[in-house]
């Protein structure tokens, strides 16, 4: 069973593939035969593993003692704290983002912004998620705060906070549109000022482009 | 300079200026902005007041192909963004999607992975090294540099047949077994990379010229660093001791010893002192790794199609430059939900306005050289 979806592949497949299965050593093919065994085993095609798929929940409540001090600070501004393949996540209302940012510095010592971003989910009525990934040097521990934002609606700026998330925010506002209220220079910072759209949402095409502002700047009809 | 404003490129125009004052435009293409770095100055006859960078010139859209393609279809983009360390760029990509997935690279393909990540280092500090130095006056380094560079794309030639954006790696573990004279061919560069580090280092380190140069120039304190984001090299000048393969260690590097170099003063000086104490360390990673590389497989079984089971994660290793970070989202699909890359050029750039107030023109150029960015990473 095993062999025959081996023995097709190469007189199907051009040479091409040929050398990179020839040339690989000895000790691999054996280790990757099996694993490519089953699911070859019923329909030669989909070569997806189906087999075994229990509902493992990834996303657990996070119950640590970080998340009893913002809980016990913050109240119901804490929306929820989940563990998601073992990283914390903590999730606050957009409202109260400055404040729990300053209480995250200042006495939970996460003086790191690592990263801030943003994710896009139309469909929901807030459809977008802020998303803070810190890091504290004195405990040598990440936690990530979200923040759920609808469109237009302004998001506290965390720059005061932590001064690089000034481009940050910036390059968030210029991918998503999100207003962040508060921060010192909300321009756009790597798409020009005058391009329309916010390329990072899910309902911008890949190969959507301001098509007015590629015909008088650059002089061409189109960009692709 | 007739205006103080450039005019005709549709930008607002600037505040009001002093009768001594005027803004100079620096790039983008300016050969010591590294790539297409624009740089708005406002001086005060040669002193800089305030600056202001433009960045986007290289802008791909890296995060909206991502969604666009398979999981193991974007692995070679990322070695675009960085493109000299592209090595660096795929290891982050690799290991956060293998945390998605929740399975783990076998251990000889960790080492492997390891060795050429480190190489990596050193043939990106060897670049930063030859231009940061030819920037500044001394043109010699830069051929010296470009000749060892040379026998690190050559091992990684022999590896997996490109030199500068590799693909080295595959989710899961490796694609290519090390080749027969891997562990020779790197002991026979690490051996002879000793006394070459020495040579720059005659050539620069108690060089008046150089010394004049780099010593005062862009201080960046501790505290600042740490408020601006700075990771990396330029982090670890400002006096902080903190490295992620050693705070939270990936790969193999836990089997390894290695200092982590760190300044006093977080200026230029600093930060070259520091990137070449890191190359020695490098160098000394590799020596030990190529000691031990353990048998077995160097592919985890990971299925043709990818679909990580619904879920966010976020890795980030040191990357020559600093903390590069994969923020990634799954919904349970064949291709990524989001890709955020965190890169460390974009942040680490972000403190330049702070470094260079107060600084002649000539030292922006040294500035631009210490933070070590790479534009394709900055725009993406």
């Amino acid at each position: 069973m095993a062999d025959e979806p081996k023995e097709q592949q190469p007189s199907g497949v051009p040479a091409g593939d040929k050398p990179a299965g020839s040339a690989a050593p000895p000790s691999t093919p054996p280790a990757k035969a099996p694993a490519a065994a089953p699911p070859a085993a019923g329909p030669p095609k989909p070569a997806v593993p189906p087999p075994p798929k229990p509902p493992v929940q990834l996303q657990t409540p996070l119950n640590n003692e970080l998340v009893g001090r913002i809980r016990a600070k913050f109240g119901t501004a804490l929306v929820e704290a989940i563990e998601d393949r073992r990283q914390a996540i903590v999730i606050v209302e957009c409202g109260r983002l400055g404040d729990v940012a300053r209480y995250l510095r200042d006495e939970e010592r996460f003086d790191l912004l690592s990263d801030l971003t943003a994710v896009d989910w139309p469909k929901r009525e807030k459809r977008f998620d802020l998303v803070l990934n810190l890091y504290s040097f004195a405990k040598n521990e990440r936690l990530r705060v979200k923040a759920r934002a609808g469109d237009g609606e302004p998001v506290p700026s965390v720059a005061e906070v932590w001064p690089t998330a000034n481009w940050l925010e910036r390059e968030a506002f210029d991918m998503f549109g999100i207003i962040f209220a508060g921060h010192p220079n909300l321009t756009r910072i790597l798409l020009p000022d005058q391009w329309q759209g916010y390329p990072l949402r899910k309902d911008y095409d890949i190969i959507e482009q301001d098509i007015g502002w590629v015909k008088e700047n650059l002089g061409i009809e189109s960009g692709q | 300079m007739t205006s103080n404003t450039i005019t005709g490129t549709g930008e607002k125009p600037q505040t009001l200026l002093g009768a001594d004052e005027l803004v100079l435009n620096m790039g983008p293409q300016h050969p010591s902005t590294h790539g297409v770095l624009r740089v708005k100055l406002k001086l005060d006859g040669e002193r800089v007041i305030g600056s202001e960078c433009m960045i986007g010139y290289l802008h791909r859209g890296v995060e909206k192909i991502a969604e666009n393609r398979s999981y193991q279809q974007f692995a070679p983009y990322v070695d675009r963004m960085d493109y000299v360390a592209a090595v660096s760029n795929g290891l982050g990509y690799c290991e956060a999607i293998e945390k998605l997935l929740m399975v783990e690279a076998p251990p000889r393909a960790r080492v492997i992975r390891t060795i050429l990540t480190e190489l990596q280092r050193i043939a990106s500090h060897l670049l930063w090294l030859g231009t940061h130095a030819l920037d500044i006056g001394a043109l010699t380094p830069l051929f010296y540099c470009f000749r060892e560079r040379e026998e690190v794309l050559k091992i990684f030639e022999k590896y997996c047949g490109a030199r500068l954006t590799t693909h080295a790696f595959r989710i899961g573990g490796l694609q290519y077994e090390a080749y027969d004279t891997l562990e020779k061919d790197v002991e026979r560069f690490c051996k002879a990379l000793e006394p070459r580090i020495k040579d720059y280092e005659d050539l620069l380190t108690q060089n008046r010229i150089w010394l004049g140069r780099t010593k005062g120039v862009g201080i960046l304190s501790a505290k600042d660093a740490i408020a601006l984001g700075a990771t990396g090299p330029v982090l670890r000048a400002s006096g902080v001791k903190w490295d992620i393969r050693k705070a939270m260690p990936y790969a193999a590097y836990d089997q390894y010893k290695f200092e982590i170099p760190v300044g006093t003063t977080g200026d230029t000086y600093d930060r070259y002192m520091v990137r070449m104490e890191e190359m020695r360390q490098s160098r000394l990673i590799c020596l030990q790794a190529i000691e031990n590389i353990p048998s077995g497989p160097i592919m985890a079984k990971v299925g043709k199609v990818l679909k990580p089971p619904p879920g966010e994660v976020y890795h980030a290793i040191e990357a020559p430059k600093g903390e590069l970070g994969y923020y990634v989202v799954s919904d349970g699909t064949v291709q990524p939900y989001r890709v955020r890359i965190r890169p460390p050029s974009f942040v680490n750039l972000q403190s330049f306005d702070h470094m260079a107030k107060g600084h002649l023109v000539a030292d922006v150029v040294a500035i631009i050289g210490t933070l070590d960015i790479v534009l394709g990473e900055v725009d993406r």
